[in-house]
């Protein structure tokens, strides 16, 4: 910090410093847009630098009806996205037809150690007004003494017009520290959408 | 807006118009890191200022095996951790060995007007690389009108023997229309060994 205003640090009014970053304790790092992409990959900006990182993928469109959306981690910067998981899928979902309501856990989508990738969202549905959208947070992906906490919380149109609200949560079981992540559908390529990158100061 | 740098609002550098707010909608109001502590209590920072708080929980470790981690609230700064409590607390749970899930209502970690901790990760392990991460989202906890909210959702490692993934999701209100203006948290039985604990101001 330099220059004659740098004491004013802090003030919120008159003359002052600018923060360093966008202030405030979210610091935006990158988004990432779809277009007929078959992953959408983040290999920068998982590091040292926050303990909690949120993303958040937006209006997730499929190009393949009845799809999932998916993600897997890296420990070599993206050359592979191939690190054991363990996690729990719950959903609750109701049709626009208000015949069929459930709350239940999701067997099929889990994960018990397997490296492949861990299923965000259930079988969405491509309709041009079909989309998918929510949230993970990372904890603490450079880490290199304990695994990595994910937990997200997801609202899709599924293909059968249903409304599903999807949790899961899981460890990614490394000591080594995650540097990237990628995103993709389980088949057929992300259409459309985007995916924001955040790191939260502690 | 007014003043001889008002358009130079939104730079990084050089003189600028200070933000009208704290500089964000997320304030961090204060980390603690734990270090073997029995407990970790916020004592400044939950007044009036928001009307939204959150704590981010990064890495707790517990010092003995299979603890749950709790929190109580406060009326008098942290003399008394005892106010009533009523919450409903839904766990998810599988295992590496793929042989065992749950999702479910866990009657035993709820309370109804309990004046004791509220569980909020049930049997955290302490292996090395083990331990629990979330957040927990603290509403108006300075009202005098309403009891106040809370809802938390944190993933954790397992203890008592298995290697488990557990999801825990607890909200509930704090049955008290007086103002909480502290929190504390701590493991069932043992230390906090490692971890920090931050306060964000919302809004």
């Amino acid at each position: 910090m330099s220059g004659i205003v740098a004491q004013n640090l802090n003030r919120q009014s008159g003359l002052i410093k600018a923060p360093e970053a966008g202030g405030g304790a979210w610091t935006f790092i990158s988004k990432t847009t779809a277009s007929a992409s078959a992953t959408l990959s983040i290999t920068s900006g998982l590091d040292s630098t926050y303990k909690v990182y949120f993303i958040t993928y937006n209006n997730i469109h499929p190009e393949t009806d009845n799809t999932h959306f998916t993600f897997n981690g890296s420990i070599d910067s993206g050359s592979n996205y191939n690190v054991a998981k363990t996690s729990t899928h719950f959903a609750a979902y109701a049709d626009e037809g208000d015949s069929n309501t459930s709350l239940g856990y999701e067997t099929g989508h889990d994960l018990a150690q397997g490296t492949g990738v861990q299923n965000l969202l259930n079988e969405i549905g491509n309709d041009n007004d079909q989309s998918a959208s929510g949230y993970l947070y990372l904890y603490n992906p450079a880490s290199t003494v304990f695994v990595k906490h994910f937990t997200s919380v997801s609202q899709l149109v599924n293909a059968g017009d249903y409304s599903r609200n999807q949790f899961v949560s899981g460890y990614l079981n490394t000591t080594s520290a995650i540097d990237a992540v990628q995103f993709k559908q389980s088949s057929g390529n992300i259409d459309s959408g985007d995916i924001c990158l955040y790191g939260l100061t502690i | 807006m007014s003043g001889v740098v008002a358009q130079n609002v939104g730079r990084r550098s050089g003189l600028v118009k200070a933000p009208e707010a704290a500089g964000g909608a997320w304030t961090l109001i204060q980390t603690i890191t734990a270090s073997s502590d029995a407990t970790i209590s916020f004592t400044s920072g939950l007044d009036s200022t928001y009307d939204e708080y959150c704590f981010q929980f990064v890495d707790i470790h517990p010092s003995g095996d299979n603890e749950n981690f709790q929190f109580n609230a406060s009326l008098d700064s942290g003399s008394n951790y005892n106010i009533a409590k009523t919450s409903a607390y839904t766990q998810g749970e599988h295992n590496e060995a793929d042989s065992s899930t749950f999702i479910g209502y866990k009657t035993s970690m709820d309370l109804a007007q309990g004046t004791g901790a509220q569980v909020l990760v049930q049997g955290v392990n302490y292996a090395n690389d083990s331990m629990c991460s979330g957040y927990m989202h603290l509403y108006a906890p300075s009202d005098t009108t309403f009891a106040k909210h809370f809802i938390s959702y944190m993933g954790a490692t397992m203890g008592g023997g298995g290697d488990y993934i557990q999801s825990n999701h607890v909200s509930g209100y704090i049955n008290t229309a007086s103002a909480v203006d502290a929190i504390q948290f701590s493991y069932s039985a043992n230390n906090i060994d490692t971890g920090t604990i931050s306060l964000y101001g919302i809004g």
